[in-house]
């Protein structure tokens, strides 16, 4: 196993770049998932540390070697494509053998290999059929064993559980962790699905449009995220956002004609925008007011839609059943420490 | 559901093209085993143990030169089918998966030999194989055939390669696989369906075709079965018996490829590969 580290890689297709100036760190053992809306760059970025892409300019080197200018099979890393692209002319034993046979292994050491691989992915029983003949799960399974029989420095993960149906995503994510800890891998990962990013990750990587928005833990990310992309894009559902104005002395945000106490000490004036968590927040006697517009009971928890007068949705979790009607007026508190502060561009403030 | 009067009447046109198609290869065959009196009075009987006679087979079969036009015609429409296969799968996957600087003119360059009739150029090709020392020989045929059949086997095949997905390619590059063996291990292996369309497409006008084996090899024992049949056809006596039973069987080669060929026709071959 190996780390992996990207240093200012660009690429560009002709005038347009699609990844710009990333940096980043990807330790031993660890599991790091690149999470973004699609055409952010992440199965970009993916693909250029695999080898399948050139970059324009920029380094990437595994284990401390640079491998910008090798050939994909040189960097010894392996591929999980999203469509599994299984060699559909050969059983699944050949399948996760094909490579090993060009690479010059011995028959015999192949054969260990590949039986080591289906016995840990519980595929011993399907060695001898054809990719057609295999499920969704099992061909997943075949495509993740193909990349372990070749003792990979690092595995790059494309999207693999978009294919599959909602229930066999969850278990696959389990299978996925487990195989994780089972060979202490270097895993980079792509997925659009945040749910995924938060289960599975050591550390996430969220990119728009080409560039890496904030690095850190799940729950880094959760708590504190350092812009209002990332504070939109982590957390289902996603975080409320409204309008604000700093007071000048500090203490208050004026949202809707209400003040907000805030989290910390903030000096300056201006205009803001605010976010707090559907989970963090409640519905009382004082806070902004809104009218209700729709309420889901969900039967443990449910969600109230509402709407402020300047037109600003707000999404409010509550327990059980709220009993509120549908045009109902209300006013939505954020807890105290959650509430999120950004400038006019969409940075964190400081100390907040 | 279609209404079933409306598949009768499709199933009634097809039945008469069929027929339309087949009754002149069942009257050769019909004919070939009749006495040369009961081929001319009553042409559309089938033999029968009155009018049976077998003469025009023991005349092909006792012929040792036609025995040697077969083994030509078999050489020739074979090298030209894999040729054909090899040069014009090579190229399609050139064309469709790299792209270097004369990509699309080399492309248009190909299907302007789709457009244009390689009889066109009979006189050049004449002078081009006379100048090569060809002349009389199996080689110039398949030169030129396989000239003649490259455009659209790299065509349709350029059609095939675009439909396997990228990431089987992908896939193989992250293998370790040389670009070379992408080619013939993941590539050819799945374009099997595509080129025994192109081999059946390829092989029915180069066994049939008499133009070109008149021109570039008409002597010196080197003549295709189509060009050695017409020995019996004279100026003044045709031996019908031996035209007929030489067509009968010349059928029997181009019938024997196309089964196999047919056989690799199965669809959905790269089923299963993706998703």
């Amino acid at each position: 196993m190996a780390d992996v580290k990207i240093g200012n890689l660009h690429k560009s297709y002709g005038t347009v770049e699609v990844l710009k100036d990333i940096n980043l760190q990807v330790e031993d053992g660890a599991f790091v998932v690149l999470v973004g809306p699609s055409g952010c760059g992440k199965s970009t970025l993916l693909r250029s540390i695999a080898g399948l892409e050139p970059i324009t300019s920029g380094a990437i080197s595994i284990g401390g070697r640079n491998v910008s200018d090798l050939a994909p099979a040189q960097r010894e890393i392996a591929m999980v494509f999203q469509s599994y692209a299984l060699y559909p002319h050969m059983n699944v034993e050949n399948n996760m053998a094909f490579g090993l046979k060009f690479a010059g292994v011995p028959k015999a050491e192949i054969a260990d290999r590949v039986n080591e691989a289906a016995r840990i992915l519980q595929l011993e029983p399907l060695l001898k059929r054809r990719p057609r003949e295999l499920s969704g799960g099992q061909r997943q399974r075949v495509a993740i064993g193909r990349a372990i029989v070749r003792h990979p420095k690092v595995f790059l993960f494309d999207e693999p559980l978009s294919n599959l149906d909602a229930a066999l995503r969850i278990n696959t994510r389990v299978e996925i962790a487990r195989l994780h800890k089972l060979l202490k891998a270097t895993i980079v990962y792509v997925t659009h699905d945040q749910v995924e990013a938060m289960t599975l990750a050591d550390k996430i990587v969220v990119m728009n449009k080409g560039r890496v928005e904030q690095v850190g833990k799940p729950l880094e990310l959760y708590y504190r995220p350092a812009n209002l992309f990332v504070a939109r894009f982590i957390g289902s559902p996603a975080m409320n956002t409204l309008a604000a104005t700093l007071d000048g002395k500090g203490k208050a945000a004026a949202v809707a004609g209400v003040s907000l106490p805030l989290p910390a000490a903030v000096s300056g004036t201006g205009e803001i925008t605010i976010g707090f968590r559907p989970e963090h927040c409640s519905i009382g006697k004082t806070g902004i007011p809104a009218r209700v517009e729709l309420v889901e009971r969900l039967g443990e928890t449910g969600y109230v839609h509402a709407r402020t007068a300047d037109g600003a949705a707000l999404l409010v979790e509550v327990k059980g059943d709220p009993g509120l009607a549908q045009g109902a007026e209300v006013r939505v508190a954020p807890a105290a420490g959650h509430l999120h502060l950004f400038d006019g561009e969409g940075v964190r403030l400081a100390g907040t | 559901m279609r209404k079933p009067v409306s598949a009768f009447a499709v199933h009634a046109v097809l039945a008469l093209y069929t027929a339309l198609a087949l009754f002149p290869i069942i009257l050769v065959i019909m004919n070939s085993f009749k006495a040369k009196r009961a081929i001319f009075n009553t042409p559309l009987t089938p033999p029968m143990p009155w009018n049976f006679d077998p003469i025009g087979y023991s005349k092909v079969f006792g012929d040792s030169a036609i025995a040697t036009y077969y083994m030509n015609s078999i050489t020739v429409t074979v090298g030209t089918i894999f040729l054909t296969l090899l040069f014009g799968a090579m190229a399609a996957w050139a064309l469709t998966e790299y792209k270097f600087r004369w990509n699309t003119a080399l492309a248009i360059f190909l299907s302007i030999g789709i457009m244009v009739p390689i009889r066109l150029g009979s006189v050049s090709i004449i002078q081009l194989v006379s100048d090569l020392n060809l002349i009389n020989t199996l080689t110039a045929l398949i030169l030129v055939y396989v000239a003649q059949n490259l455009p659209l086997a790299v065509f349709i095949l350029s059609e095939f390669i675009q439909q396997i997905p990228r990431d089987l390619r992908e896939a193989g590059r992250c293998d370790g696989l040389s670009e070379y063996n992408i080619f013939f291990y993941i590539i050819l292996p799945l374009l099997r369906p595509a080129m025994a369309t192109v081999a059946v497409f390829t092989m029915i006008p180069v066994w049939n075709d008499l133009w070109f084996p008149l021109l570039l090899a008409p002597t010196g024992g080197k003549q295709t079965i189509t060009l050695g049949v017409q020995q019996f056809l004279g100026q003044y006596i045709t031996d019908w018996n031996a035209v007929l039973a030489a067509l009968s069987t010349a059928i029997i080669p181009v019938l024997v490829l196309y089964v196999i060929f047919s056989r690799q026709l199965i669809r959905g071959l790269t089923s299963g590969a993706v998703k």
